[in-house]
């Protein structure tokens, strides 16, 4: 198994990066690194620390030591507002979409920044309602009403409005039915195309490694492996390993 | 606690005792009437601690328990006579008990935030009931009565003079301190604490937080009314004035100023505020809050360990 | 007991007028508390320095309107001083501490008054002269402009919140605050803007209120208190709630001055609080869901 060459002008690098819960050291030097417009996978159990990384790269949990480059400059201790508008998009563990807000407000939480015209925004708007036709139907209803899947895609959508250079996705096939996780699979490739990087925590392993280029593994709040997808499949050892299926 | 810790509180203990007894002998008669009010508003203080400290609950409904300690030690001055001492007390304790009853009964079944603002809230009906209770209260004029003498009516009364009365009001603001702290080390106290560290997991182990709470008003209740008992034995006068919110304010400035949680910190802030308001009044005049509200607002901001607190940790570097 | 029917209407008319006035202070207070978690005691001072900016502004430019105007900007920029000052550093602490910091900036605020105006009431002259007969009485026509006026600034607000661009920021922050930053809302000026357009909210009312009392240092208390009463009976939080509730509690109090004295008739909005913590401690329309 090669490992991977190291990224040249990574979108975002993460290194040695500790956090901690009140006294609980949940972070304990994670390094990885994203690429342009690429899609990177990052895999272990259950609580080693992998929402927390994609948290403190937001910015939302606070980082003890370490750092976060974004584009090449360090944002470590940026407050989140701020790099949300440079181009860091966050799509949580449990959607998280506003309740009380309809659809189309949940949009455009994401287009009131610097620069905006309204016919960027109209623009935007559109795409996403071409992207996700479901959304369009469903516009002026409170994303209380959604389903599962659709607050998913809302989530995305929601996301996708800050235009972003990169994407933090966490776990988005979770609680959704199997039909849905193509559609997650045809929605991240969209955005790849797009010219979007995605670092991706997933459970679903055939997913990770379906859409991903590159993996990392994770145990206890380190970065344990790293690897090229497309020479893994899901019955690898390096999967058994770390993810214990 | 260890040995050594314990021999330096009773020496420490013991010091100031001797200090503060002294102090009227050799201190000018503004000054140790200063004393005395500072041991008065150091009891009110502290037990507001009881529940801002230990139970972590923002009172702002002290002035209705020092209040009515006052007029209940009133009442008893003037409906019988010969004044009796132990009589003002008894009721000064109980008018107080009665009304942190009420209060608790009321408030303990919201959480912090809710909670204080709702002892404002009572307060100030207190407030207004015995303002506008003219016939009994003497409204804004408030009552006037004598005070009675120290020992067993009937067999032998000696009366106070100022040095009495400044140590009567120590040895009881002494033995309360005493009091308070045994009940804040006791298992009871240790539950109070758990409640305000997190009360939800406090209910969960199985301990009847409302119950808790309840009894935590009514200590705080009892102790401020002793301290409400006491300022009427001192200055022989109760007004509606005491009852006004201002008073539960100033309480809670004294123990974010002295240290919340420590019991004795509360004293110690109530003397800084007395001080310092002494000390600004003579530039400010009656305008002395403004400055001193500055200040207050800055050690809530930078020094939320109060005076006590950050000593402590000075001390322990 | 004939039933006073002429005095009954009256005090409906006056119940709801002052109860309008007091809509405007609580729904301030709930605002803030509802957004940002802070109580804030300040509210009542904000308020007096609200009808004091009036007074001087009606004297220099004889214009009831504009002293509206200025009084709430002039309270909005202090607001959002006195918060980027003393609040944001406590953001994240215990919420017990922003009770501490909002008293001793009423106190501040208070004895400032106090300083710079001195103990004796001023009165703000009426906006609108004239009366209209009601039963027996010349009804001053300027009570119910106030009121109208009230109503106008808590729907203007409402529209605002429900379709105003930034409105969507406030009411995204105070769903998820998380989320809100992750989508690029600046949190922490929100909260900024929401104590500036709260503490708007109480100078337009002392201002309002100005021709029915006497301006004076310590009229924010009576004020904030009936404002708390409010809220804990509207269900804190509950920004309709805290309307109705002060329609409802004003109503009471002027129906119960028909037969005892103003200052007592206060006790029943006590009685009305003591009846709702007893019955529904969340609020008559508690348990919000902002």
């Amino acid at each position: 198994m090669t490992t991977p060459d190291p990224v040249t002008d990574p979108v975002i690098k993460v290194e040695d990066l500790h956090a901690y819960y009140g006294k609980s050291h949940v972070l304990n030097g994670v390094s990885l690194e994203v690429g342009r417009a690429e899609v990177v996978g990052l895999l272990g159990r259950n609580g080693v620390g992998k929402s927390t990384t994609l948290k403190s790269v937001m910015g939302l949990v606070h980082a003890r030591q370490g750092a976060v480059l974004f584009e090449g400059k360090p944002v470590t201790g940026v407050p989140a507002h701020k790099l949300a508008r440079s181009g860091i998009a966050y799509v949580p563990e449990d959607r998280r979409i506003f309740r009380l807000l309809t659809v189309m407000e949940n949009l455009r939480t994401g287009l009131d920044r610097a620069g905006m015209t309204e016919s960027r925004r109209r623009e935007l708007l559109d795409k996403v309602y071409e992207l996700f036709p479901v959304l369009a139907e469903r516009r002026k209803q409170h994303g209380g009403t959604l389903s599962g899947g659709e607050q998913q895609m809302l989530a995305i959508a929601r996301a996708m409005m800050l235009e972003p250079k990169i994407v933090l996705l966490d776990e988005p096939t979770e609680g959704l039915m199997p039909r849905m996780v193509a559609q997650i699979a045809r929605i991240i490739d969209i955005l790849h195309r797009e010219g979007v990087a995605i670092l991706l925590v997933e459970q679903n392993v055939a997913l990770t490694l379906e859409c991903s280029r590159r993996v990392y593994f994770m145990e206890k709040g380190e970065v344990r492996h790293h690897a090229v997808a497309a020479e893994l499949d899901a019955n690898a050892a390096v999967v058994h390993q770390y993810l214990g299926i | 606690m260890i040995r050594r810790d314990r021999r330096l509180f009773w020496i420490g203990f013991a010091v100031i005792l001797a200090l503060l007894a002294a102090a009227p002998l050799v201190l000018p008669p503004f000054w140790r009437h200063f004393v005395t009010e500072v041991l008065i508003w150091g009891l009110l203080a502290m037990s507001s601690d009881i529940l801002i400290g230990y139970t972590g609950l923002i009172s702002f409904g002290h002035s209705a328990f020092f209040g009515l300690g006052v007029y209940g030690a009133a009442a008893a001055l003037l409906l019988v006579a010969p004044p009796n001492l132990f009589l003002a007390i008894a009721l000064g304790l109980v008018a107080a008990a009665l009304v942190a009853g009420f209060v608790a009964y009321f408030s303990t079944r919201l959480r912090d935030i809710y909670f204080a603002i709702t002892t404002l809230i009572f307060s100030q009906i207190f407030y207004v009931v015995i303002f506008t209770w003219t016939s009994v209260t003497g409204g804004e004029n408030g009552l006037t009565f004598t005070r009675p003498g120290l020992g067993i009516p009937g067999l032998y009364v000696v009366r106070f003079t100022p040095v009495t009365m400044h140590w009567f009001v120590l040895a009881v603001v002494a033995v309360s301190y005493l009091i308070l702290r045994r009940i804040t080390r006791s298992p009871f106290g240790m539950v109070l604490q758990s409640i305000r560290e997190n009360e939800s997991r406090t209910r969960a182990i199985g301990y009847h937080v409302e119950h808790y709470k309840m009894v935590a008003v009514m200590l705080s209740g009892l102790f401020a009314g002793l301290a409400g008992v006491l300022y009427a034995l001192q200055n022989e006068f109760a007004a509606a004035d005491f009852v006004f919110f201002l008073v539960s304010g100033e309480t809670v400035i004294y123990n974010v100023m002295g240290g919340i949680g420590t019991l004795a910190g509360p004293l110690v802030g109530a003397a800084f505020f007395l001080l310092l308001r002494e000390a600004l009044s003579r530039y400010f005049t009656e305008y002395y809050l403004i400055p001193l509200g500055i200040i207050f607002i800055a050690m809530v901001i930078f020094m939320p360990q109060g005076l006590l607190g950050f000593a402590r940790r000075w001390l322990n570097r | 007991m004939t039933i006073p029917w002429d005095l009954i209407v009256i005090q409906t008319v006056n119940g709801v007028v002052t109860g309008m006035i007091l809509a405007l202070v609580a729904s301030g207070l709930t605002l803030i508390f509802g957004i940002m978690d802070v109580v804030n005691f300040a509210h009542g001072e904000l308020f007096m320095l609200g009808a004091y900016l009036g007074v001087l502004v009606l004297a220099s430019t004889g214009s009831f309107w504009l002293a509206l105007i200025i009084a709430s900007l002039v309270v909005a920029l202090l607001g959002a001083a006195l918060q980027i000052v003393t609040l944001r550093p406590l953001i994240g602490r215990d919420p017990l501490t922003t009770i501490l910091a909002t008293f001793g900036i009423s106190l501040v605020l208070q004895n400032y008054a106090l300083w710079q105006f001195g103990p004796i009431s001023r009165k703000i002259a009426e906006p609108v002269s004239g009366q209209f007969r009601l039963f027996y009485l010349e009804y001053p026509w300027y009570r119910l402009v106030i009121a109208a006026a009230s109503a106008a600034i808590i729907g203007a607000f409402w529209l605002f919140l429900k379709y105003g661009r930034y409105g969507i920021w406030i009411r995204a922050t105070t769903q998820d605050r998380v989320m809100a930053q992750a989508m690029g809302i600046p949190v922490p000026w929100v909260y900024t803007g929401v104590f500036a357009i709260g503490s708007a909210m109480a100078a337009a009312s002392g201002v309002l209120f100005g021709p029915l009392v006497g301006v004076e240092p310590y009229m924010g208390l009576a004020w904030v208190l009936k404002a708390f009463i409010v809220v804990v009976v509207g269900g804190m939080g509950n920004f309709g709630g805290s309307i109705v509730a002060a329609i409802f509690v004003s109503l009471l109090e002027a129906y119960a001055s028909i037969w005892v004295s103003p200052s007592q008739a206060i006790i029943v909005s006590f009685v009305a609080l003591i009846l709702t913590l007893l019955f529904r401690p969340t609020g008559l329309f508690g348990s919000a869901v902002r």
